[in-house]
């Protein structure tokens, strides 16, 4: 099996596999990291996004071979509760979810895009949601979490 | 309805309580500070583990940092039924509060006992119980002496809400911070010791039964375990989930299918709904004492397609064999009453069956949780005692879990010269909307079906108006029409397998009744607003009109391309109250640019949880209104994905207000489905005050605009 290297969260990885398999698959399954989740497996609902780079792409769409030599982070990688995430205090703060199985998704497209744009408008954060789905209908809470982090950041 | 007057002499026990009335399997202390709760109803991203919490610190006067909620158990929690229809707060709100009170005065009656000083001179300060003379004891010193191995009595009474400390703030939840660092929370991240997978093999076309099956290629796949075949039933069983998904392609490969059952035109819906064999029941008749002089008679036609639950997680579920016995995880809405159904099928007492609550993503209403749980006690039964793991796909989740039922409406209102309402005939065709498991004596689960000796396929019902009903669910009005008639039609045949989902018919019938409503206030001239506080009586149903009604500054100036539209309901007619305007834009494809909203929920033992709820409902009811349909041609569901059935996004979602309308003295009802009437009519009526044209057959999408205009006079 050949086996592909890239960095994951910051940590150099290795992984024997099938390169033809979904950078999903190979997080959940293989590595055992299950922050990222399964929606669809079609990259239509962005519950399984991460970061590569600094852009949020569907991992469920993603084969292991083209991650070869990236830099990927996941929702493990974004914060801990002892050093949390500007978005991830700010989702507590706005109780922003109500049952948070697309959260993990919706938070590494936001924090692609404070990356990209530390100041975004509010229509800025609903253009780079678009692509995630929320079903439970926090989307304006959401929006304003985004906001709350940016300007967190900025003042930090 | 007809509910019996309680008694003043004898009070009673929270029905819940009564059922389930050793206060031991409500909450336990422990000697370290903590006290775990453990109410039947489950978290299904609603809020309702920290409005419990809440409920309990505050009988126990304790802070909430020291309540653990324990997840529900058929192997310890109370029977609670299924956690559905709103009732939360109230049911297990109401038992989980005189548990506690009463458990509160067992504790300071052992305390007045060992202190020495009279009960009613002490008091309780975060578990810390002090009377005079600066006395201490604890909860957590006397726990091991109280026993909570007996009854509750119907003789304690709670606090009254002016002394409640939590009850009415926004306490921030307790299942968020989980959510948002990603500890495994959700079912779907979960691994039990030895976990396998497994997937089922479902065929494309509606019910085709499997009369074939080669399975030479599944073997040779690396980590594979079993095939499992009983009747139309099938899976197979693999190491890891990447080998089950691969075992059940080359599965799928070697599957031969009978021809399956047709499918409804889905073009026509009322013609087929009205068509089909059904049951009639009047619901609801009032006559008028002196009937007025009828002039003229308006008769309007409305529908709803089918409707997907669409969670954004697949169902899943956990089940592992140990002999005759077997513990199933799952994020059913009912514990209990998914192992009747498991019991029923696999004909097994229900006692050698655990059922254990985990939480999946958000639930509104009856969807594949129970399913997929059959699934992986059927596959697990081939793997010597391995857990088995089962996920749906997308495709399956929006296909073959149960949808909310297609609803014709009709109604026709008898005019007088003057131009007001003297009779009202509503009358609705739809499936029932309910065909939930553990509550007939056959199982309600899919695989039940497809087994080698299959169980008929359920039928849906209606639950009876005292419990809300069910595609009459809001048909009755609530203004003071001087006589009508509610009937309802329910089919005795389901092509389409329907079940609960939120709101059951309450959201096709609040949009025929809103907006009816208004047709007839435009053709006198009147508006919308006045029209219904002129029909309404109950004080706290015009409140939340006239609130909503002020906050969107009703009735703003007309702008070309842009409408406002206000509806009302009171959920089930017993529950919450809600009034909503929306205002809209557009001439094709509509967007909704804000909703206003007023609720009355009685007393909300969380506002911001409350807010929360009803934000979430309007901004889904946006989404139902403007593009949901569930789509099929005559032999399957063919939106499967999110592409053919899209769902609203980020950048559609209007901007939600929401007024709460607090009565702490009045008791708290559930608000998850209060606001999806209001503002599906809302949304409707301001599309009527935008293009002149009434959209009565849903979604509004540009399509049916364009009809609407075709066949408008």
């Amino acid at each position: 099996m050949p086996s592909v290297r890239f960095r994951l969260n910051g940590v150099e990885m290795d992984v024997d596999a099938d390169p033809d398999r979904s950078l999903l698959d190979i997080l959940r399954g293989q590595l055992g990291m299950t922050g990222s989740h399964f929606g669809c497996g079609a990259g239509e609902c962005g519950a399984c996004n991460v970061m590569i780079g600094d852009r949020a792409v569907a991992a469920c769409d993603t084969p292991l071979w083209s991650v070869a030599d990236k830099d990927i982070t996941t929702i493990e990688g974004l914060g801990t509760p002892e050093r949390p995430h500007p978005l991830q205090r700010a989702f507590i703060t706005e109780q922003a979810l109500q049952c948070g199985y697309c959260v993990s998704g919706i938070l590494m497209s936001a924090a692609a895009l404070l990356k990209r744009n530390p100041k975004p408008g509010s229509r800025e954060v609903k253009e780079a949601l678009d692509g995630n789905l929320c079903r439970c209908g926090s989307h304006n809470r959401m929006v304003r979490a985004v906001l709350r982090a940016a300007d967190e950041m900025a003042a930090e | 309805m007809n509910q019996p007057a309680p008694s003043p002499s004898s009070p009673k026990l929270p029905v819940n309580l009564a059922a389930n009335p050793k206060l031991s399997s409500w909450l336990k202390f422990s000697p370290q500070g903590q006290v775990t709760v453990s109410p039947g109803k489950v978290e299904i991203g609603q809020g309702i583990v920290t409005a419990l919490a809440q409920i309990a610190a505050d009988e126990l006067d304790i802070d909430i940092s020291r309540v653990q909620m324990i997840r529900a158990s058929t192997a310890a929690s109370p029977n609670e039924g299924v956690t559905s229809g709103s009732l939360s707060v109230q049911q297990s709100g109401r038992a989980m509060r005189h548990a506690c009170a009463e458990v509160r005065q067992i504790f300071l009656q052992l305390a007045s006992e060992r202190l020495g000083v009279d009960i009613a001179s002490l008091g309780v300060e975060d578990g810390t119980i002090s009377g005079p003379g600066n006395v201490t004891t604890s909860y957590w010193e006397l726990a091991e002496e109280v026993s909570l191995d007996r009854d509750a009595t119907p003789d304690v009474k709670p606090k009254p809400a002016t002394r409640r400390a939590l009850a009415g703030n926004s306490v921030q939840r307790i299942d968020i911070p989980d959510k948002v660092f990603a500890r495994a929370r959700f079912i779907h991240d979960w691994a039990l010791p030895e976990m396998l997978h497994g997937r089922v093999l479902r065929p494309q076309n509606a019910r085709a039964k499997l009369t074939g099956l080669k399975d030479g290629n599944v073997r040779t796949i690396a980590g594979f375990v079993a095939v499992v075949r009983d009747g139309s039933f099938a899976g197979v069983v693999c190491e890891t989930e990447h080998g089950a998904e691969a075992a059940l392609q080359a599965l799928r490969k070697g599957a031969v299918w009978a021809d399956g059952e047709p499918l409804p035109d889905e073009s026509d819906l009322a013609a087929f709904l009205k068509a089909a064999p059904s049951e009639t029941t009047i619901i609801d008749k009032r006559t008028a004492s002196s009937p007025g002089a009828k002039k003229r008679t308006l008769r309007r036609q409305y529908t709803r397609p089918y409707i997907a639950h669409a969670s954004i997680a697949p169902s899943c579920a956990m089940a592992q064999w140990n002999g005759d016995r077997v513990h199933v995880w799952t994020h059913s809405q009912g514990v209990y009453l998914l192992r009747t159904d498991l019991a029923l099928v696999l004909k097994l007492p229900a006692e050698n069956i655990i059922v254990e609550h985990m939480e999946g993503a958000g639930c509104y209403g009856h969807n594949a949780a129970d399913d997929v749980a059959l699934d992986a006690v059927l596959l697990a039964k081939t793997t010597g005692g391995r857990p088995v793991r089962v996920q749906w796909s997308r495709e399956a989740e929006m296909s073959d879990a149960p949808f909310g039922a297609a609803m014709a409406i009709e109604i026709e209102a008898d005019l007088d010269a003057a131009g007001e309402i003297i009779d009202w005939r509503h009358s609705i065709w739809s499936n029932g909307h309910v065909a939930r498991p553990g509550r007939a004596a056959q199982p309600a689960l899919l695989a039940g079906f497809e087994v080698e000796n299959p169980f008929p396929r359920m039928i849906s019902t209606n639950p009876p108006q005292a419990n809300g009903g069910g595609s009459d669910r809001n048909a009755v009005p609530l203004y003071d029409f001087p006589s009508w008639q509610i009937e309802s039609h329910r089919l005795t045949t389901m092509p389409i397998r329907t079940s609960a989902l939120r709101t059951l018919g309450a959201q096709g019938n609040v949009f025929a009744i809103e907006s009816f409503l208004d047709e007839i206030a435009a053709e006198r001239g009147e508006d919308p607003v006045a029209f219904r506080l002129r029909h309404l009586t109950d004080e706290r149903a015009k409140d939340v009109i006239r609130a909503a009604a002020k906050r969107a500054r009703w009735k703003p100036e007309k702008q070309p391309g842009i409408g406002y539209g206000i509806a009302f309901a009171r959920y089930k007619n017993t529950g919450a109250y809600c009034a909503a305007v929306a205002e809209i834009e557009g001439a094709g494809d509509i967007r909704v640019r804000k909703l206003t909203l007023a609720v009355d929920v009685g007393e909300a033992i969380n506002p911001d949880g409350v807010i929360n709820q009803i934000e979430g409902g309007a901004i889904q009811a946006t989404s139902w209104v403007l593009k949901e349909r569930v789509r099929f041609d005559r032999q399957r569901i063919t939106s499967t994905n999110w592409t053919e059935y899209p769902i609203l996004r980020f950048s559609e979602v209007p901007e939600v207000e929401v007024e709460l309308i607090q009565r702490s003295e009045m008791d708290p009802v559930g608000a998850g489905e209060a606001a999806h009437g209001p503002v599906s009519a809302a949304i409707a009526n301001a599309v009527f005050d935008a293009l002149g044209v009434c959209v009565r057959h849903l979604p509004i999408t540009r399509e049916n605009i364009i009809a609407a205009m075709e066949q408008a006079p």
